[in-house]
């Protein structure tokens, strides 16, 4: 059954969409333009809506020797510790909640349940409660200023669990059974039969955590202290507040440009295994 | 539910969910505690000096009028975000949910929002509308209206939902998107075949099938905007003007700044966990519904 | 296993990362001193020059200076790092916090103690009064150590002043000149905007009240006491306020906000007048593309005694509390290091804060720096109009950040026309004084 196509209803979805698009895409495009102009022009207001000329200089004056005006160090610097960050938060929630989730569904044991509800309470504990008891904690154990301070108190995930454990529930019984009459014990399960199912929702899951790990902002603002572990969303924060001098709006916008990207590539190149696994693990 | 057939083993069960447990006791539970044992305790920004207060931060903060009107705004917030970026999102999955040509690159044009920080978004939107040097501030007092986020606080609200919406669409779009794919195209052609008027058919027949997604997506929506906007508001507005755009999340924030009143601030901590229990257990018993199909 | 062995060998280059780090950078024998500071931009480099300086003039101490945000950022990471037992040695604190850090005894090492216990030359009185008097006791013990300072200014447009018909060599002195002047200047030369100020608190109430020698709150404003009560409700104030919403209504007067964001709006020639910091002065030097000057604030002529003398902005350094002797000879000796005359002669004259001891202002002085260079004499005039009085030495409110925001929200709702100024400032009083009490409740048990 093919509906007659009026006008209206073939162009219309396009120039909706494209509205859409174009919405979604100006503030960006706006920060790509801030960033190609001088320091006066932006903080006077007189760009236009074309390039300015100044593109290479301020980025090459960002990634590689740093703005004065906001911290010392490059944000090529930052750009590594956002990756390093966001990368050991994604893959360290991906193994926890896996073999959390692996326990809870494929095993009988005592308190079962009792373990269930005391990682998915954790959804409940906001991290603005217990920003300053965490903080101290890290301090205590002397990880602050370290990597591990910095991704370590952000692995345990609930939600990583949740989904894991709901995918893991839609897996057909007859698998198990048959893997057991194969005479595979748990651990040979795991990665022979449940690993290889399980590929699109840690994909999914990856793109997820990859980007609330990049994205971070109150957690690394309070346990680095060094400059050089410094993240990208900090560091541009930090070139917007400013005291008694100029805020480097083009640089600030550069650097937005800088920090943006990667999440965006992420989500962008892994769109469809991004979107399928948030489909099968949201049902 | 409980049919699985299952490994035995008596250790393994634990050891695998060891990191896990470790990791939530002490950065999760113990911490936790702490704050609740704070919202009993007035105490010195340098935690020199402490009194033990039973309740009475509590009693402060309910006999304390600037608490409900950040309740007010939380609420006026979080309507405008979660309305504005459902009902944008779903209008821009209906549109890419029909056959049309270039469909896939308008998804992806649409969703890549998705990844830009709270606090990148905050920052590039207080760009466009800066008073003094933003773009569309310099054009909306060219068409002569008084754009003056600092002082009106209805200004300061708009720039932040506005930014808060941008942030949330394609979230939206993508969960309505999947929720337009699931549903059968049979339904919808025998609707055809009857005689109804796309809008119509749409409104009848397509929304009731994607109410459970819009369902969820409200209760996603509304603990985003409860607690990751805080980057966004942070930024943009610092919670002025007068107080117009501070939400509860925030004033937990400012009043713990300095650790002038971290018992106070304790207090709406409490407050805001008890709120955010009861939307988890509305979104959890509803993820747990679906589960059973 | 194989997605277990790459994330091992991730979690494992992470963790090498993490530990390398940390232990690459304090390698040597030296005492390591770490500095948490919030300056940007020029500043920024100063800080960082004076630690390479002061490294390079001796080997036993190192100092690491470390970027931490904006001054409510720096202030915050600091109280954290402290409670968690980890503060840094010295901490850039704002003016406003000054109340907090003193009522917290156990926290700090006030520095006189410190200088006599390291042996270091240390004399209060070849301080500027007016800025040690703002980081000294009731009985005039220093207890932090003056960084930056600077104080407001009225910045003015001279290109606009002309275009106006006005004199750009007599800049108004009283509020009633500059109201006249901004309605000048917006009919004629500015159409968006007559006059603003920034730091909206500290232009409006705090550098206010000092400047025409009425109290911010009793008790010394609060230096003789913490049950201290706010004044901010006197006529001259309701009046002050009153005058900016009725002149906020067509432009006249532009609310710049509470930080210096609005500060864009004299660089780019849309307001002619701003009252904002003396910092000011590299933008201005950097983006303005006019003639511009500076002048001191106006004042009410009616107030009698006006104009006194004007406080204080900017940041002194704090020493924290608990620290090995060792490492406060480090940072004693540090800070005798940024005493020295010549080098804060030559602060003074490249960042445009103030110089901190007399005898730097006399040698910028009689160098002649200021014929050439007027604009960073003013707020040094002004901090030394008169010998300050009670209501003129400084003011110390605990709370005094959150208490701004209360202030500000006020001063908002009456602009927007939502308060009458008789309703805004008294709500700002009793707000403040409840901030107050509970302040006092907190750290005198």
């Amino acid at each position: 059954m093919v509906e007659r196509q009026t006008f209206v209803s073939r162009y219309l979805p396009h120039a909706v969409l494209l509205a859409g698009v174009a919405i979604v895409a100006f503030p960006v495009y706006l920060a790509l333009l801030a960033s190609t102009y001088d320091a006066a022009s932006v903080q006077n207001g007189q760009m236009s809506l074309l390039p300015g000329g100044r593109m290479a200089e301020n980025y090459t004056r960002l990634i590689f020797t740093g703005t004065s005006s906001s911290t010392r160090e490059p944000v090529g610097t930052m750009l590594i510790n956002s990756f390093v960050m966001a990368m050991a938060i994604s893959l360290g929630k991906i193994a926890i909640s896996l073999i959390s989730a692996y326990a809870i569904v494929f095993f009988r044991f005592p308190f079962r349940m009792a373990a269930f509800w005391l990682i998915f309470i954790t959804l409940m504990l906001p991290v603005e409660v217990r920003i300053y008891p965490t903080y101290k904690i890290v301090a205590d154990l002397r990880l602050l200023d370290t990597y591990t301070g910095l991704t370590l108190p952000l692995i345990a995930s609930a939600t990583a669990t949740l989904l894991f454990r709901q995918f893991f529930m839609t897996v057909p019984e007859e698998l198990v059974e048959a893997s057991k009459i194969d005479g595979a014990g748990p651990f040979k399960f795991f990665v022979d039969t449940l690993l290889p199912l399980s590929v699109t929702t840690i994909a999914a899951l990856f793109v997820i955590q990859f980007i609330y790990g990049w994205n971070q902002y109150l957690w690394p603002l309070l346990i680095t202290t060094r400059d050089n572990m410094q993240t990208i969303v900090i560091g541009i924060k930090k070139m917007i507040v400013t005291q008694d001098a100029l805020t480097e709006w083009q640089l600030a916008m550069a650097t937005a440009v800088l920090a943006l990207l990667p999440p965006v590539f992420v989500v962008v190149v892994m769109q469809k295994l991004f979107v399928k696994g948030l489909v099968e693990t949201e049902k | 539910m409980e049919r699985r057939a299952l490994f035995g083993g008596k250790l393994l069960p634990y050891s695998l969910l060891l990191p896990q447990f470790a990791i939530v006791v002490v950065f999760f539970y113990f911490p936790a505690a702490q704050a609740v044992w704070q919202s009993l305790l007035m105490q010195d920004a340098f935690g020199i000096s402490t009194e033990f207060v039973w309740f009475e931060n509590y009693s402060i903060l309910a006999s304390n009028p600037e608490y409900y009107k950040t309740m007010g705004t939380t609420a006026v917030f979080s309507a405008l975000v979660a309305f504005l970026s459902l009902a944008i999102g779903l209008l821009l999955a209906v549109m890419a949910d029909k056959q049309i040509k270039g469909a896939t690159i308008y998804k992806t044009m649409l969703i890549w929002p998705y990844a830009v920080a709270p606090a990148v978004a905050g920052v590039l939107w207080l760009f466009m509308f800066q008073p003094s040097l933003g773009m569309l501030a310099k054009m909306l007092r060219g068409w002569g209206i008084d754009w003056n986020p600092l002082l009106n606080g209805n200004h300061a609200m708009i720039l932040v939902v506005l930014a808060a919406t941008w942030k949330q669409i394609s979230y939206n779009f993508l969960f309505f998107l999947a929720g337009l794919a699931a549903i059968p195209k049979s339904v919808i052609e025998a609707a055809a075949i009857d005689g109804a008027r796309p809008l119509r058919r749409f409104w009848t027949i397509v929304f009731p099938l994607l109410s459970p997604t819009a369902f969820f997506l409200l209760v996603v929506n509304i603990v985003y905007v409860f607690f990751d906007t805080f980057g966004i508001i942070d930024s943009v507005t610092g919670g002025g003007p007068a107080g117009n755009t501070t939400t509860m999340v925030y004033k937990v924030y400012a009043d713990g700044k300095l650790g002038s009143d971290l018992g106070g601030s304790a207090a709406q901590s409490v407050v805001l966990m008890v709120i955010v229990i009861a939307l988890t257990a509305i979104q959890f018993k509803f993820v747990e519904r679906k589960v059973q199909y | 296993m194989y997605l277990g062995r790459s994330l091992s060998k991730h979690f494992m280059a992470a963790l090498l990362a993490g530990t390398a780090l940390t232990v690459a950078a304090p390698a040597s024998a030296q005492v390591e001193i770490q500095w948490w500071h919030a300056m940007t931009g020029a500043n920024n480099d100063v800080v960082n020059r004076l630690a390479a300086e002061f490294n390079a003039s001796q080997s036993e101490y190192k100092v690491v200076a470390s970027y931490k945000g904006s001054y409510p950022d720096t202030m915050n990471a600091g109280i954290a790092a402290f409670r968690a037992g980890n503060a840094p040695h010295i901490m850039q604190v704002f003016e406003v916090g000054t109340a907090t850090m003193m009522a917290a005894r156990g926290a700090i090492k006030p520095v006189a103690d410190l200088m006599k216990e390291a042996g270091e030359r240390f004399d209060p009185n070849s301080y500027l009064p007016a800025v040690a008097g703002y980081y000294s006791t009731a009985k005039g013990e220093m207890l932090s150590f003056p960084f930056n300072s600077s104080s407001t200014v009225m910045w003015y447009n001279k290109d606009a002043f002309r275009k106006a018909g006005l004199n750009p060599d007599a800049p108004p002195k009283t509020w009633p000149e500059v109201f006249e002047a901004a309605k000048k200047l917006k009919a004629a030369a500015t159409p968006n905007c007559g006059f603003s100020t920034a730091w909206v608190t500290w232009v409006n109430i705090e550098q206010f009240s000092v400047w025409h020698n009425i109290p911010i709150g009793t008790k010394s404003n609060g230096i003789d006491g913490f049950d201290t009560e706010f004044k901010i409700n006197s006529p001259t104030h309701v009046k002050h306020f009153a005058n900016l919403a009725e002149l906020v209504k067509d432009k006249t007067y532009v609310y710049g906000g509470r930080t210096n964001t609005g500060e864009g709006t004299f660089t780019s020639g849309e307001c002619p007048i701003l009252l904002t910091s003396s910092g000011f002065y590299g933008n201005v030097k950097a983006n303005a593309k006019f003639d511009w000057a500076n002048a001191p604030m106006p004042y009410y002529p009616d107030v009698a005694g006006a104009p006194q003398n004007s406080t204080l902005g900017g940041a002194s350094l704090w020493v924290m509390g608990g620290k090995p002797a060792n490492e406060y000879k480090g940072v004693a000796k540090f800070f005798a290091f940024l005493s020295d005359t010549d080098r804060q002669a030559k602060l003074h004259t490249e960042s445009g804060y103030l110089p901190i001891t007399k005898a730097a202002y006399e040698k910028v002085k009689s160098s002649g720096f200021y014929n050439a260079n007027p604009y960073l004499e003013t707020p040094l005039k002004e901090l030394t109009n008169k010998p300050p009085t009670e209501h003129s030495k400084g003011l110390r409110f605990g709370n005094l950040v959150q208490i701004r925001d209360i202030w500000s929200e006020e001063i908002e709702a009456a602009l927007q026309g939502t308060k009458t100024a008789q309703q805004a400032m008294d709500a700002a009083v009793s707000r403040g004084n409840a901030m107050l009490r509970q302040f006092e409740r907190t750290v005198t048990r």
